[in-house]
Order: structure tokens, then sequence, then C-alpha cells
């Protein structure tokens, strides 16, 4: 999974950085050529610090991605569906260690990030504070929430900085594994008893909107910083990304014969453009701003193993070594 | 195959082994998202992995010698049909109790595999070979570890002490014997539970030791006797319960 889904806008009315004309100049022309930024080149202190924040959400997202389908690995049904749930699940959090170690290349630490994900200071994906109530949901999380964020992701490893893009290609690889899992758990509901296609078919009516969400406010909504776009930063509008969503996966949910929730979702035969009711955009800042059916929960947990797991960590601590900042 | 006695003795060791992986592998996953450092969460999802996939091929075999489909067996078994040891069922506590029923489990699987290897049962011989070769990893794992932490903070070591005080007496009940031993020995499947577990003492003492552990002496190594027998500890059940809660919403069907 996970990661990718919109997490909120970059902090704006901040004094941006004054960089050297020079070295920006040539940051910028190297991105031009299409080149990567790599852990020990110059760069924009703005580029660092968005690039941060990015990178880290997203690693957040992937390890309290884990969670809700997590509590399922225990009541998989079958040695199928559990083997494949329980190497899944282990490859986001796989996936996050991976995404720490490219932010800390830009100089914050794990635990500085960790610290930061239990005060809510840094954000994860919305989607992640949505419960998993029945094994339908971990169809459609599988299904359609890997499927949004491998949008975002192949998006995204085409971006500037270099230990960002190695782990995207990765990742992508991986999770394209996890939509077949989930793709393929989803058919086996939709095919199966009437009991299981309406567990599956309400479990889509549960998910379409935190799934509408998922990229993020209308363009019309959100202002766009040129500049991200330009340093290769951010590489697609959240309306693109939705619309690419739509156009690939709608069509095989109501191949199946399952419906979605919104009598308005239809493609324009002119525009090629997915027509939607606007989903509720309130609620969606409600959830993210710590409002939603599980944020506590979620930092609850994390909390718990955070501090369960604190005198191991310690144990490990060598005096006699000292950090160092990783380079790939 | 044509001896019903060696028959049965050679499934009822498939049975044990089958079910101690199973729910071994279950508890191994049950860290994942929890763990206390990433790299945990991940190495605890591998070693979960390995054991329900050993788990799988050992009810294959058994479905291979006319018992059911390995997801009959393991998801609708009654209680008192499984055959896991005590040691297995406990819930994983703190980490300190998870890592330690690791190692004393982990080993005694690193040496029933390596009798294995040699089994005159070849289809049993073949996977022990293989398995041989990942639970080397699992041991490598735990004995790591337990010398890291061991070597730690003072916490650290005050906290696995009391985890092999705790746990120590249960390990045993992995080497409960079972109706078969002499017809197994006899016919070259396994040498037997008491072979296994002196070699385990063995090791185990031996690892123990090194890294300043005081393994408390056992007068009666049969207390957590009973699981070989159907007899389980109260945790077992709520933990079938909830392995088998989705399967049980729709008898029958597909998932």
């Amino acid at each position: 999974m996970y990661g990718g889904g919109y997490t909120g806008e970059p902090e704006k009315n901040q004094p941006q950085a004054q960089d050297d004309p020079v070295l920006l100049a040539e940051f910028e022309a190297k991105i031009d050529r299409g080149e990567k930024i790599e852990p020990r080149d110059w760069m924009p202190a703005d580029y660092r610090k968005q690039l941060i924040r990015m990178i880290e959400q997203h690693a957040h997202s992937e390890i309290i991605g884990a969670l809700p389908e997590g509590t399922f690995i225990t009541r998989a049904p079958g040695f199928k569906r559990k083997m494949a749930l329980m190497a899944k699940v282990q490859d986001e959090i796989g996936h996050g260690q991976m995404l720490y170690s490219a932010a800390e290349t830009l100089g914050k630490t794990r635990e500085q990030m960790f610290n930061d994900l239990l005060s809510g200071k840094s954000k994860y994906s919305n989607v992640f504070n949505y419960p998993a109530i029945t094994w339908a949901d971990v169809t459609v999380i599988g299904f359609l929430i890997d499927a949004a964020a491998i949008v975002n992701q192949v998006i995204n490893s085409k971006g500037s900085y270099g230990p960002y893009c190695r782990a995207l290609e990765r990742i992508c690889y991986e999770e394209a594994f996890h939509l077949k899992q989930g793709h393929d758990a989803f058919v086996a509901l939709a095919a199966g008893s009437p009991m299981q296609r309406q567990m599956a078919q309400e479990s889509l009516n549960r998910w379409w909107e935190p799934i509408m969400h998922f990229f993020g406010p209308s363009d019309k909504m959100s202002v766009h910083s040129e500049r991200l776009m330009r340093w290769k930063v951010k590489l697609a509008s959240n309306d693109d990304m939705r619309q690419q969503f739509l156009n690939t996966y709608v069509p095989k949910i109501w191949e199946l014969g399952m419906t979605l929730p919104d009598p308005n979702l239809k493609k324009n035969a002119e525009t090629k453009q997915w027509e939607f009711t606007e989903p509720n955009w309130d609620t969606f800042f409600k959830v993210i701003n710590g409002d939603g059916p599980c944020n506590k929960e979620r930092l609850a947990v994390r909390k718990w193993a955070e501090e369960k797991g604190r005198w191991v960590r310690q144990a490990l601590i060598n005096p006699k070594e000292k950090y160092t900042l990783p380079y790939a | 195959m044509s001896n019903p006695e060696y028959y049965n003795a050679v499934k009822e060791l498939l049975y044990k082994m089958a079910d101690d992986e199973l729910i071994m592998g279950h508890r191994n996953s049950e860290w994942t998202g929890i763990g206390p450092v990433l790299e945990e969460d991940i190495a605890f999802g591998s070693m979960a992995q390995d054991k329900v996939g050993h788990a799988y091929n050992f009810y294959q075999l058994l479905h291979e010698m006319g018992e059911a489909d390995p997801d009959i067996i393991a998801f609708q078994r009654e209680e008192k049909k499984f055959k896991c040891c005590h040691l297995v069922e406990l819930p994983i506590g703190e980490y300190d109790f998870s890592l330690v029923r690791h190692f004393l489990f982990d080993h005694a699987e690193y040496l029933r595999f390596e009798m294995l290897s040699n089994s005159t049962f070849e289809p049993l011989a073949n996977l022990a070979k293989k398995y041989k070769g990942e639970i080397k990893y699992h041991v490598f794992h735990a004995n790591t570890w337990i010398k890291q932490l061991m070597n730690g903070s003072e916490e650290s070591k005050a906290r696995i002490q009391p985890s092999f005080n705790e746990l120590f007496a249960t390990a045993y009940s992995i080497f409960e014997p079972g109706p078969f031993e002499d017809t197994l020995a006899r016919e070259g499947v396994f040498a037997g539970e008491t072979v296994l577990q002196s070699k385990w003492e063995e090791t185990v003492s031996s690892i123990c030791s090194a890294n300043g552990i005081i393994l408390a002496q056992v007068n009666d190594k049969s207390l957590a006797y009973g699981g070989r027998k159907g007899y389980h500890t109260e945790y077992l059940s709520p933990l079938l319960n909830e392995m088998t809660e989705v399967l049980r919403s729709e008898p029958g069907a597909i998932w």
C-alpha cells in the first residue's frame, strides 16, 4: 500500500528559505535534465523539508495501514488467504522501513519521525482512520486502497529525489502483487454466496467515501505549489490521480455486478472525464484532524508498541557508536 | 504402509508437528504491526509465514495418507483433536516472553528436523531437510537477540531471566511422549522424544550458560503434558475460535 494518500497541504504562510541563486539554478537545471537529486547533493531548504514531510507521512501510512488488515491475519479464512495476508502486511511494514530510511537520508531520524507521528504533528493517510469490520473490508483495502496507492506511487516514482524513487520502484513492484491478492479475494466474495456478496457490497458502500477522499480535495479547493511541481516533488494533481483511478477501477467493480453508492457516477463520453457526487470534504477534514472513527485507536496501538518496546531499543544502544545518516 | 500401526504412528507424529507449527505461526503473526522495532515485526512475520507454510505441507502429507484436506484439518477440527503442546498455545505476552518461547521452541524444532532428515519415511525426511535450512535462521535470530539483550541494559537482563523462569518447565511439553514412540524408533522414522529432549537440553543449557542465564532445575518434566493427548491450556480454544471466525460465518463457502 498504502501511502501517497493525501495527508494535507504543505504548510503555508511560512517564510521561504533564501537559497543561493546560483546553486538553486544548478539544482533546477539538473531536475530539468531528468537527473536525480542524491542525499549529498545541494538542495533548497524547502525541497528538503517538503520531501521529509512527504516520505515520512508515506512511511507512517505503511505502518498504520498495516493495522486494520493486520487484525484479520489471525482470522483470515483458510490457508491461502492467511498466507497471502501475512506476507502482504509484512511487506507493508517492510515498505515503512524502507521509506523511513529514505527519509533519514534527508536528516531526520526514525525516532524523531515516530515521535511526530505519536504527537499528531505528522499525519498518515486518512483512509486508515476507518475500521476493517468484516473480512470484506480486508479485500476492499487490498483491492481498491492498494490500487489507489499504486496510482499515486507510480507517479511519485518519477520524482526527482533518488532514494525515494528507488524505494518506490521496489514498492510498486510488490504492490502489484498486493493488488492481485486483494482483487482475487474480492472476486471470491463477489462470486460467492448471497451472504458473501452482500458482505462485499456493504463494504464497498462503507469504503467508497474514504476512497474518494484518498487523493485529497479537488484542485478547485486546494492551491498548488507551482514550485513543488517544478521540483518534481508533486507530479500530478489530486483530480488527475482520482480520474486515473476511477477510469481503471470503476469498470472492474461494475463488471462484477457490484454497485457504488453514487448515482451520479458516470464517465462523460465527450469529456472522457468521470463525473461524480463531490464527497463530503467537511467529513474529510474532520477525520484528518483527528476526529475519525479510528484515529485514537491507531495512535494508541502505535503508542503501546513504542512504550512496550522501548526497553528493547534501549538495550541495543551502544554508547560507543555514533548515529550516522544513511546515504542511499 | 501396509502395517496399520506404522501408519498410525507416522500420522500421530505429523499431526503434532503440524499443529505445533500452525499455532506457533499464528502466535508469531500476532506481532505484525506492534513489534519493538520494525525489523522485529518483519522477522516475526517471516517466521510466522515459514511455520504456517510448514504446517500446511505436513497437513498435505496427512491428506495424501488419507486424512481430510489441509483446510479442513486445520480449520474445522475440534479443539480436543489438536495435538499441539502447551508451550505454543500461550499468548504472546511481552517481547521478552515471545522471544524466550521462540528460542526454546525453535531449538527443539531445529533438532527435530535434523533427526528427521534421516527418517526412513522419505516424504517426511525430504521436508525435514528443507525445513532444517529455514529453521536454522529462526534459531540464529533467537540466539542473536538473546545474546544482545543479555549483554544490553540492566532492564533487558532483568526481563529475559524471568521469562526463562516462567517458560522453561512448560517447554518440556514439547517432548511429551506419544503412544507410538517404540514403533517410530524401531522403524527408523524418528528416534523419539526422549532422544530429542536430551539433545535440546544440551544445546539450550550451553547457550544459556554462555549468556549468563540460569535454568531452573525442573523436577517434574511432565507438568505441562497433555497437549499431545488433546488436553489444552485455556488459551487454545479462544485462538481457534478467532482463527475460524470468518470461515464459520458461512460454512461451506469458498473464500
